[in-house]
C-alpha cells in the first residue's frame, strides 16, 4: 500500500525572468528514498530549497498530503514544516554552539520537555548517528563526515516525517560517504522516514534510491522518473543514460576523433 | 623532452609553398621562457586564400615543447579553419595531436563567453538610481521587520537565546574598554590642548575644563564611542551573519522554524542598545580625565580648580543629550551590521564586503544623526 506523501504540482523556477527548470510534476510516497539528480547546475538543490519553504515557485505548489505548501499562511507552512528535517550540504550546523546544543534547539523550540529529558534525547540521537559522547564538541572541532553525521542527527531532532538531504556524499571519502548512506537507509528502516535526496553520486543512488526524478539543465524540465535501476535498464533517453552510466556507453573516444576530423578540415 | 636544457635553441617557424600547400616548419626549443618568432608572416601567407588551400606542419628540427607552442598552435589552426583552409595535423608528434584533440572535443558553448559591455552613461546614473532606491527598500523592510521582532519581544513572544545576548553584551561591552580607553583619553587631550592654545592667550586657562567638559559630554564621547563600536562591532555583526548565511547556517534556522530577525538579529541589537550608554559615560569621563592631564600638568590649573570648574560647567542635560545620541548610535550601528550581514552573498569575498559595507553605512548613518540631532538640540535650547 502506498501512501502519497509528497505531490509537486506543475512547478516552474525561477529567479527573476531567469527560468531554472519549468513543468515539475511528481510525486513521492510515503517509505521512498526519493533521488532528485541531474547535472551539475541543474537545479537540483533549487528545487530541494522549494520544497522546504525557503524559496518560493515561480509557478505551480508542493503538496504535504493534502496540504500545499505556499498557499497557506504563515503559521501553516511552519506546522507543515515542523514535520520535515533537512540535512545541508554542508551540515549548517550552527558553529556558536556545541552539538548537543544544536541538536538541542529544534527540540526544545518545539516541545515542552524538559532540560534532563532534552539532554536524553541528545545523548540518543547522537549515539544513532554514532557520535556517543561527542555531546559537548563544537562543530569545528570535528570532521567533516562527523559535521554532517551530526547535521543528521539534528534533522532527525524531531523524528520528521520526511528527511530532506542535500549532497550528503559532497566532499567525503567513498567509505564515509558509504556510511552516510547506510545510516540514512537504516533510519529509514526503523523509523518509517520518508527520505528526499538530492544527489549526483552514481553509488549512492543505485544502493539506496527508490524513486528518482531526474532534471536536466538544457531543456530545463524533468526528463524520466522512476526507480533509478529500472531507469537505466529501461531509459531510451540517451541524456539519463549517458548520466547514470558515467558516459560511458557514448564513445568518448570517437567524439574526440570526430571533433578532431572536424578541426583538420 | 626529458631534461630541460639551460640553453635553448632559438625557436623559428619557416614557411614554404608548394603548390597550394603551405609547409609550416617549427623549428628550435618551443617553451614559454623562448622568445617567440612572430606569426604574422604565417598569417599573412594563410590570408592569401587564392593560393593557399591546405596547411602541413614539419616538426623534425622541433626541440622541446611546451604550453607555448600549444597556444602558437591553436592560433594557426583557429585561423586557418577560419579561413576555409584545409589543416593537416597528422604530421604533429604524438602529444600535440593528442592535445589539440582535446582542446577540439568539446566544442565553444555558444554565448558561454561573456563580453565586456560599455554602458552608456546614462544607463550607469539609471542604474546606480535603481540601486539606490532597492537598497532603500531593503532598510525600510529590514527596519520593519526588527520592529516586528522588538514588538514580539515586548509581548514575550521573541524566541531567542538569552545566553547569545549576555555573550554580545560581554563582546560589545568589557571587551571594547580599552579601545574606548585609549581613544576618549587621547580625544580629551586633544580638545584641551586645541583650546588652551587660545584660552591661554587671554589667561584664560581654567576655561578649558569648560570646552573639554562640554565637548565631550554632549558630542564627542558618544561619537567617538559610536565610531569605535562601528568599525569593532558593527564589522563584527556583519562578518558573523555574513559567515552564517555562507555556511547555510541561516537556512538551517529556518527550516527550523526559527525566525532568524528574532534570534539572531534581535540579541544583536539589544546587547548594543544596552551598552552603547554606558560606553559614552565611561568615554566622557575618560575624556575628562585626558582634558584634565593637560591643564594640569602645563597650564598651571590645580587639579582641583578643573575639576570644581566641570562640575560647575556641565550639567546633566548634557550628559543626557550624549547619552540619549549614543543610544540612537547604537541602533543605528547594530542595524547596519545586521543588515549587511543578513543581505551577504554566498562567498569569502561576499562576507568582506558585507563587513566594509557595514562600517561605511554604520558611520554614514552615524554622522547624519548626529547633525540632525545637533541642529534639534540647538533649536530647542537645550
Amino acid at each position: 500500500m502506498t501512501t502519497v506523501c509528497l505531490t509537486i504540482k506543475n512547478m516552474t523556477m525561477a529567479y527573476g525572468d531567469f527560468v531554472i527548470q519549468k513543468d515539475l510534476d511528481f510525486t513521492v510516497n510515503r517509505g521512498d528514498i526519493f533521488i532528485i539528480m541531474g547535472g551539475s547546475g541543474c537545479g537540483k538543490s533549487t528545487l530541494l530549497m522549494h520544497l522546504i519553504g525557503l524559496q518560493n515557485p515561480a509557478k505551480g505548489d508542493v503538496f504535504y498530503g493534502e496540504e500545499s505548501l505556499w498557499q497557506a499562511d504563515n503559521k501553516a507552512r511552519q506546522r507543515i514544516l515542523k514535520r520535515t528535517g533537512v540535512l545541508f550540504q554542508t551540515g549548517a550546523l550552527l558553529s556558536s554552539m556545541t552539538l548537543a546544543e544544536n541538536i538541542a534547539l529544534p527540540i526544545s523550540e518545539h516541545t515542552l520537555l524538559g532540560a534532563q529529558r532534552i539532554r536524553e534525547l541528545v545523548s540518543y540521537k547522537l549515539a544513532l548517528v554514532g557520535l556517543a559522547g561527542f555531546e559537548d564538541y563544537y562543530p569545528s572541532e570535528i570532521s567533516g563526515g562527523m559535521q554532517k553525521r551530526a547535521g543528521l542527527a539534528r534533522a532527525m531532532a524531531l523524528d520528521p516525517e520526511i528527511l530532506f538531504v542535500d549532497e550528503p556524499s559532497a566532499g567525503l571519502d567513498p567509505v564515509s560517504a558509504k556510511l552516510l548512506d547506510d545510516l540514512i537507509r537504516s533510519l529509514r528502516d526503523n523509523l518509517e522516514t520518508t527520505v528526499v535526496m538530492v544527489t549526483h553520486e552514481l553509488a549512492s543512488i543505485f544502493a539506496i534510491g527508490t524513486n528518482s526524478v531526474f532534471l536536466d539543465p538544457e531543456t530545463k524540465t524533468m526528463i524520466a522518473s522512476g526507480p533509478p535501476k529500472q531507469l537505466l535498464a529501461e531509459s531510451s533517453d540517451l541524456k539519463v543514460i549517458q548520466f547514470l552510466t558515467r558516459g560511458e556507453t557514448e564513445n568518448w573516444a570517437a567524439n574526440v576523433t570526430k571533433n578532431q576530423e572536424a578541426c583538420s578540415l | 623532452m626529458t631534461v630541460m636544457t639551460v640553453n635553448n635553441v632559438p625557436c623559428e617557424i619557416n614557411v614554404s609553398l608548394a603548390g597550394h600547400t603551405l609547409e609550416a616548419a617549427i623549428v628550435g626549443d618551443w617553451v614559454l621562457e623562448a622568445e617567440i618568432p612572430s606569426l604574422d608572416v604565417v598569417l599573412e601567407r594563410l590570408g592569401d586564400r587564392s593560393n593557399v588551400k591546405r596547411l602541413v606542419f614539419s616538426t623534425e628540427a622541433l626541440g622541446h615543447w611546451d604550453s607555448l607552442l600549444m597556444t602558437e598552435l591553436i592560433r594557426l589552426v583557429d585561423y586557418g579553419v577560419k579561413q576555409g583552409i584545409e589543416v593537416d595535423t597528422t604530421t604533429l608528434p604524438e602529444g600535440i595531436q593528442g592535445l589539440l584533440s582535446l582542446v577540439y572535443a568539446v566544442p565553444e558553448r555558444v554565448g558561454a563567453r561573456r563580453h565586456e559591455t560599455k554602458m552608456p552613461w546614462f544607463e550607469v546614473i539609471g542604474n546606480g538610481g535603481i540601486r539606490i532606491f532597492k537598497d532603500s527598500q531593503a532598510l525600510v523592510a529590514f527596519i520593519g521587520e526588527t520592529a516586528l521582532s522588538v514588538f514580539a519581544l515586548t509581548r514575550g513572544k521573541a524566541r531567542f537565546r538569552w545566553v547569545d545576548l549576555w555573550t554580545n553584551i560581554q563582546d560589545c561591552g568589557p571587551s571594547a574598554l580599552p579601545i574606548v580607553t585609549l581613544i576618549s583619553l587621547l580625544v580629551g587631550l586633544i580638545l584641551a590642548f586645541v583650546g588652551a592654545v587660545q584660552l591661554a592667550l587671554f589667561g584664560a586657562q581654567i576655561y578649558i575644563a569648560d570646552l573639554v567638559g562640554l565637548g565631550m559630554t554632549r558630542e564627542m564621547g558618544g561619537l567617538m564611542a559610536a565610531i569605535i563600536m562601528s568599525g569593532r562591532t558593527g564589522a563584527s555583526y556583519a562578518a558573523q551573519l555574513g559567515t552564517m548565511q555562507v555556511n547555510s547556517e541561516i537556512d538551517a534556522l529556518k527550516t527550523m522554524g526559527f525566525d532568524p530577525m528574532e534570534f539572531l538579529v534581535l540579541p544583536r541589537i539589544l546587547a548594543l542598545v544596552l551598552i552603547m550608554p554606558l560606553l559614552c559615560l565611561y568615554a566622557d569621563l575618560m575624556g575628562i580625565i585626558g582634558g584634565a592631564l593637560v591643564t594640569v600638568s602645563f597650564f598651571d590649573v590645580s587639579l582641583v580648580e578643573y575639576l570644581n570648574r566641570t562640575a560647575s560647567a556641565v550639567h546633566i542635560t548634557d550628559f543626557s543629550i550624549g547619552v540619549a545620541k549614543c543610544a540612537v548610535f547604537g541602533v543605528l550601528i547594530a542595524l547596519s551590521g545586521c543588515m549587511r550581514g543578513m543581505q551577504c552573498g554566498r562567498s569569502a569575498s561576499a562576507v568582506g564586503d558585507a563587513a566594509t559595507s557595514a562600517v561605511v553605512t554604520g558611520i554614514i548613518f552615524i554622522v547624519i544623526a548626529d547633525s540632525l540631532m545637533t541642529v534639534m538640540c540647538n533649536r530647542l535650547g537645550i
